[in-house]
């Protein structure tokens, strides 16, 4: 092998101390160099990237523990001192704005409301739309499971422009439902691609069984499937939850008008610009906004990747 | 059960194949076109057709003030798409989209083969490590564009502060608001917020991937870079080229990240911002439209490739 005549020069340290001399063991060698090496620089890595994705995180929960006046005075402190760490932003940005606060329990509340009537809706017509798309042989299916993955891939901005002008004209752009049914029509498609590649591992045989039985459809549906896709459902409702407690764009395009409409993405994005508000205080905004998702993703995280990645061996 | 009868008696005869088997195939279809119709139908008016009507907005003269009075369907005219082809921001506006697409899905990409890769071997706090990993992708775009923005605020961000301090820059760097850093900034954001989603894809294959032929080419003495180039980076690429697809995809059309962090500002205006500004901020509906239409045929394009590539068995 020509391998062996091009042995790089850094493996003679290390061939030094095997005394083995062969050409064997100088190929060993440069195995041993390589592995070390990347030994240690995959532990570099991992503390780089860990920092990389966490301290954007880390940074926004100390500022907002942080006084304002003492953030100005030593931006560049990393840490808290005792003395300084507070609570009052959290005070601030959750009071109501009649007693000088920022209104975002408010926000928090509307998003709530928001974000479960998204996932009750998206759920009640997944869970119908995947048992079929995964149990049943019907005309139009194929075309079907098209449409739904074009829907996926389709982003938002380009419904913006109809559905403001639609949701205008009809007078209901303000309307919370109004938004609740965008926002399933954004999530159902991934919600029932997720469910229904859920459904074709539970086996059919338990079904056809209870259908020998004499049990009918509905009953199999009730009684067996939903049961047994219990998980998957709960962890598809947890992402559709994630989706709208997230979405922005059309939160803006919907409920900018009224302050009262906000939801805590769009609130916060609002006040992000405002001179009067300190940051600290919007950066308590930001805390409250990330917890619940945080909690949420790492409470199910197992499931929701297994969702995330479906199909990616096939790739 | 009673009107499966009458159901299944219609759908037998339109089934040549012998009574029994059309029968229940029969009544299977009505079952399934049962369930599915809701969705379908919520999809058809909210997703389908309100694109379909994109087109023909695309072609009216309509404004946003005039919206009440203005029939829906009149006004028609080529003006929109001679305007907005003829504005040299459409062309700049197009050629930044393309960098920001290319550059954010090769960098998100990128860190994500690498965290893939450094993380493939167990270790004590993998799961932990790989939760945090997924982070940025789940957090709210609000929240973390916020936050980005703070810290590279040139007045008392994080980052001037270390950077005048500790790496020696004359002058704190406006990041999101001089030609090109901002540019920069806003990739670098979307590798941020985006390598989770290539890592775990990339993970996912990586366990799927025998390791019979690592170990086989290891004892013929391939070294760890080798086994990579030669073994693990072909499997790796097919993987690798759907994720680009749909990377590119969504960061050719993302309008969230860029609209938060600059406003598309400081030659940041991606297209997806300027059909916002035409539709919110000047009301030029039919403008919005016209751009949205460039945005769609595009995403047209790249769909029907990922389909006819990736997705085939996927949907069937």
């Amino acid at each position: 092998m020509t391998g062996i005549a091009t042995v790089p020069a850094e493996s003679s340290a290390t061939s030094g101390t095997q005394r083995s001399g062969s050409p064997a063991g100088r190929r060993w060698s440069r195995t041993t160099v390589e592995t070390r090496v990347l030994g240690v620089l995959r532990w570099v890595v991992i503390a780089g990237l860990l920092l990389f994705t966490l301290f954007p995180f880390y940074y926004m929960v100390l500022l907002s523990f942080r006084d304002l006046s003492s953030l100005l005075q030593d931006p560049g402190r990393l840490w808290p001192t005792l003395s300084e760490l507070t609570v009052s932003t959290y005070r601030d940005v959750l009071a109501p704005t009649e007693s000088g606060g920022q209104g975002f329990l408010r926000f928090m509340a509307t998003s709530g409301l928001v974000a479960i009537g998204t996932v009750a809706v998206t759920l009640a017509f997944a869970v119908l739309g995947s048992y079929a798309l995964a149990r049943l042989r019907f005309p139009g299916h194929r075309r079907i499971s098209v449409m739904f993955l074009a829907v996926y891939l389709f982003p938002s901005i380009l419904l913006a422009v109809p559905l403001f002008i639609f949701f205008t004209r009809v007078g209901l752009r303000g309307a919370l439902p109004a938004l609740v049914l965008v926002y399933v029509s954004q999530t159902v498609a991934v919600a029932i691609y997720m469910l229904r590649n859920y459904f074709q591992t539970v086996p059919v045989s338990i079904e056809e069984a209870a259908a020998v039985d004499g049990a009918d459809r509905f009953t199999i549906m009730r009684r067996i499937t939903l049961p047994l896709a219990m998980p998957a459902i709960l962890s598809n409702a947890l992402f559709v939850f994630m989706i709208a407690w997230n979405e922005f764009l059309f939160a803006l395009l919907f409920l900018v008008e009224d302050r009262s409409r906000w939801t805590v993405s769009l609130g916060l994005s609002q006040l992000a610009g405002s001179i009067e508000i300190p940051t600290t205080v919007l950066m308590a905004g930001s805390v409250i906004l990330t917890v619940p998702i945080v909690v949420l993703f790492l409470a199910t995280e197992r499931l929701l990747t297994g969702g995330l990645t479906a199909g990616a061996e096939k790739g | 059960m009673r009107p499966a009868v009458s159901e299944s008696r219609r759908a037998g005869g339109r089934e040549p194949r012998g009574p029994g088997r059309g029968t229940l195939r029969g009544r299977e279809a009505r079952t399934g076109l049962a369930l599915i119709s809701p969705t379908v139908v919520l999809v058809l008016v909210l997703v389908v057709l309100p694109i379909l009507w994109t087109v023909v907005l695309a072609f009216q003269d309509l404004k946003l003030i005039r919206l009440r009075t203005d029939g829906l369907f009149g006004n028609f005219t080529f003006e929109n798409f001679a305007d907005v082809f003829g504005s040299p921001g459409f062309w700049e506006s197009l050629v930044t989209t393309l960098v920001y697409a290319c550059g954010g899905t090769a960098a998100s990409i990128g860190l994500g083969l690498v965290a893939a890769l450094a993380l493939r071997r167990g270790f004590r706090g993998r799961t932990l490590v790989r939760a945090s990993l997924l982070l940025p992708y789940v957090a709210p775009v609000v929240a973390a564009t916020f936050v980005w923005g703070v810290m590279l605020n040139p007045q008392f961000g994080i980052v001037n502060e270390l950077g005048t301090g500790l790496l020696g820059w004359d002058e704190p760097i406006p990041f999101l608001s001089e030609r090109p850093t901002a540019l920069i900034t806003v990739i670098v954001f979307e590798m941020w917020r985006s390598f989770p989603f290539a890592f775990l894809f990339l993970t996912a294959r990586l366990q799927a991937a025998p390791a019979t032929l690592e170990e086989a080419a290891r004892v013929d003495g391939a070294t760890p870079t080798q086994v990579f180039r030669h073994i693990v980076w072909p499997q790796l690429l097919p993987t690798i080229a759907v994720l680009a697809l749909l990377r590119f995809i969504w960061t050719f059309n993302n309008f969230d990240d860029i609209y938060l962090l600059t406003g598309g500002g400081a030659g940041t205006e991606v297209i997806s911002v300027r059909v916002f500004d035409f539709l919110v901020s000047r009301g030029d509906v039919g403008a919005a439209s016209a751009q949205a239409l460039v945005l769609s045929a595009v995403l047209m394009v790249l769909v029907t490739v990922y389909y006819r590539f990736a997705a085939k068995d996927e949907v069937a």
